[in-house]
């Protein structure tokens, strides 16, 4: 790749204000996206993974705030836009599908409308060409009869063809990045299996690049080329997706595939004890001195419980912080 | 009530016979009469003693619904069930009491199914009240071991639930599940609001509390993971009727109704990238089902039988695995074909 990379994060902080002053949410964080790429961020609640996310779209709110390091969308530092040139790029060149398409959709408009108001916001279009193109929007994500669809308002659907509508309206200027925080949770499986199918074969035709938020291993594992796992604020491990769950570097990435109940490990391997992770997650306010997993990890040395670990890379590729990796 | 048993062997500990639960719709929307929404259709479950019967399908396919009659929490259409030799239906489901002995829920969010105004001990020291337990002493000692039980230590009974992590508020709600001695406990999707790396302790802890109290389960969950891992048998359940049934390991080995096939190869797994099974359409309209078979419109191997009435019947196969489907045979000869 000669291009520069279409996002590229440097060493962000992440600071939450409270009572007491400010806590740092998620430090240290840096990744990079190429164009069209696919990029998953993993982690439990709490971890950053969609305040890191809120960032790179320009929507972080008081008590949120950036802190440090910067945040490059194709070569320009976002911190130093104004907020109408931020504007111009939010729904524009980076969109965003949320978790709950209820909550996200305007329950007082129809569909159409809300899928129209992007080419008249973005692309300068008049109304009558604007609903036009909304109806090919809506059919586009294969939503049936689409040109009756557009009159409806959110409540008259299923929650699949909400998510569809957000989609819709998501990919309707043809942002160079998605990002997808929990699109499917509030879904069926059945459900969930077509959406992402809808959301990764529309962006790769126009060369869409997602960043997919997540707990769920699986499905990140599905859609994205390279994951990065985070943790109490910060990424420990970053691998490409075939790697980081099959042989983990970070004693918390393992931890978390071990944890789960596969389908067909009981078929394959008998019923097991399944392997715990000790404790609980810590709250922001109580992150542990050191590496920030050591009071849960089979691993913990003294240094662990006093020195945070860099992050290094891996002789197989990709990066891990932890003292003793795998 | 006892119910004479009728098959050799009385480890049957609950009968689901012919349960419908049908709840009638608006009735003078834009003048039209009343609708009905048969959320539960004709369901025939049994749970032996000691086992745990995963119940997997999604929503809006009645397994709450079936849960909530089996608590006794709502009445019946037509269909009875019988508890532990106590009919529970028709008449006779006034005794909440003795059901709640019997028979409890552990609910899925623990943040909202805990009164966050009360401590741990009223938690679970109310139960015990009601039950005719009075005595400080015992009280104290049953919540006790009851806390040890679960993984929490005794002296936390003082705290609130906001004091707890979502992990240790389950407990806490599992807690409130076993105080009475139940035999029975629906589980319903008892891990799906808790992080990743809290679900295995919880999983963990469900299945040492069935062996260690002799209890028998119906987990209730989307998630087919946790459900192969916990279950003994499985029902899988679709638009108010149960489309298979069957050993754990032949539903998820040989699952024969191409519905259970679709939501397994649906599910995404962390080490395997095989593109999603997707099936065409949504969830009918449970106001206006189909006629035939209520998968019909979502299944790729639908013929013209599937989409008139009548519905298929569930067929039961000599070990014990049932299947709702017209061509199941010529499916499973087809599948067979192709892997060879």
């Amino acid at each position: 790749m000669t291009s520069p990379p279409l996002i590229e994060v440097e060493n962000l902080r992440i600071d939450l204000a409270d009572r007491s002053g400010r806590v740092a949410a998620a430090e240290g964080v840096s990744f990079r996206i190429d164009r069209g790429e696919t990029f998953g961020l993993v982690g439990e609640s709490g971890c950053g993974k969609s305040i890191t996310a809120l960032a790179l779209i320009g929507l972080l709110r008081h008590p949120l705030s950036i802190g440090a390091g910067t945040i490059r969308f194709d070569g320009r530092e976002l911190q130093n836009l104004s907020a109408a040139e931020q504007r111009a790029l939010r729904g524009n060149r980076i969109a965003m599908i949320f978790q709950e398409p209820m909550t996200a959709l305007n329950p007082v408009s129809p569909v159409g409308r809300q899928i129209a108001e992007m080419f008249v916001l973005h692309k300068g279009k008049d109304w009558s060409e604007a609903n036009r193109l909304a109806v090919e929007a809506l059919a586009d994500v294969r939503v049936p009869a689409p040109e009756r669809r557009v009159k409806d308002y959110p409540h008259q659907l299923s929650g699949g063809m909400r998510q569809r509508v957000m989609i819709a309206i998501a990919l309707a200027c043809s942002p160079d990045l998605l990002i997808a925080d929990e699109p499917t949770t509030a879904l069926d499986v059945t459900v969930q299996a077509e959406i992402i199918e809808l959301m990764r074969n529309l962006c790769a035709e126009r060369g869409t690049a997602i960043l997919m938020i997540s707990h769920d291993l699986g499905l990140v594992a599905n859609v994205c080329r390279r994951v990065a796992v985070m943790y109490a604020g910060r990424i420990v491990e970053e691998r490409g997706s075939a790697d980081i769950f099959r042989a983990g570097a970070h004693p918390y990435t393992r931890g978390l595939v071990d944890s789960l109940p596969r389908l067909g490990s009981r078929a394959a391997l008998g019923r097991t004890r399944l392997t715990e992770i000790a404790g609980v997650v810590p709250a922001i306010a109580d992150f542990p001195d050191g590496c920030r997993f050591n009071p849960r990890c089979r691993l913990a040395t003294d240094i662990c419980r006093t020195t945070a670990p860099e992050i290094t890379p891996l002789d197989a590729g990709g990066l891990v912080r932890c003292h003793h990796h795998a | 009530m006892h119910e004479p048993a009728k098959r050799p062997g009385d480890d049957v500990i609950l009968s689901v016979k012919d349960l419908a639960v049908h709840f009638p719709i608006g009735g003078g929307w834009l003048g039209g009469g009343h609708q009905l929404v048969r959320a539960v259709d004709g369901v025939d479950l049994e749970l032996k003693r000691g086992e745990c019967l995963g119940l997997v399908g999604e929503s809006g396919c009645g397994k709450s619904t079936l849960a909530l009659s089996i608590l006794g929490l709502l009445v019946p259409t037509r269909g009875r069930i019988v508890l532990d030799g106590q009919v529970v239906t028709g008449g006779q489901s006034g005794d909440r009491k003795t059901l709640a002995r019997t028979v409890q829920m552990v609910f899925q969010d623990p943040y909202a199914s805990l009164n966050p105004r009360q401590t741990v001990r009223r938690t679970l020291e109310d139960p015990l009240r009601l039950h005719g337990v009075t005595a400080r002493s015992e009280i104290d000692d049953r919540v006790a071991v009851m806390l040890k039980q679960v993984g929490l230590r005794p002296e936390q009974a003082g705290r609130y639930p906001h004091e707890f992590s979502g992990g240790q508020r389950q407990r806490i709600g599992i807690a409130r599940a076993l105080i009475l001695n139940p035999r029975i406990v629906i589980c319903d999707e008892p891990v799906s609001a808790l992080d990743v790396s809290i679900r295995a302790q919880i999983i963990n802890l469900l299945l040492e509390l069935k062996e260690t109290l002799g209890l028998s389960y119906i987990m209730v969950s989307h998630d087919l993971g946790v459900v192969e891992h916990m279950s003994d048998r499985v029902a899988v359940m679709y638009l108010g009727r149960i489309v298979e049934t069957g050993d754990w390991r032949e539903i998820f080995e040989r699952p024969a109704h191409p519905y259970t096939q679709t939501l397994i190869a649906a599910i995404p797994d962390p080490l395997r990238h095989t593109p999603l099974a997707t099936t065409k359409g949504e969830l009918p309209n449970p106001l206006n089902p189909p006629d035939g078979c209520a998968f019909a419109p979502r299944c790729r191997h639908a013929a013209a039988v599937c989409q008139r009435a009548p519905v298929p019947p569930l067929e039961t196969r000599p070990d014990g695995h049932a299947v709702r489907c017209w061509r199941a045979d010529e499916i499973a000869a087809q599948t067979a074909l192709a892997s060879t």
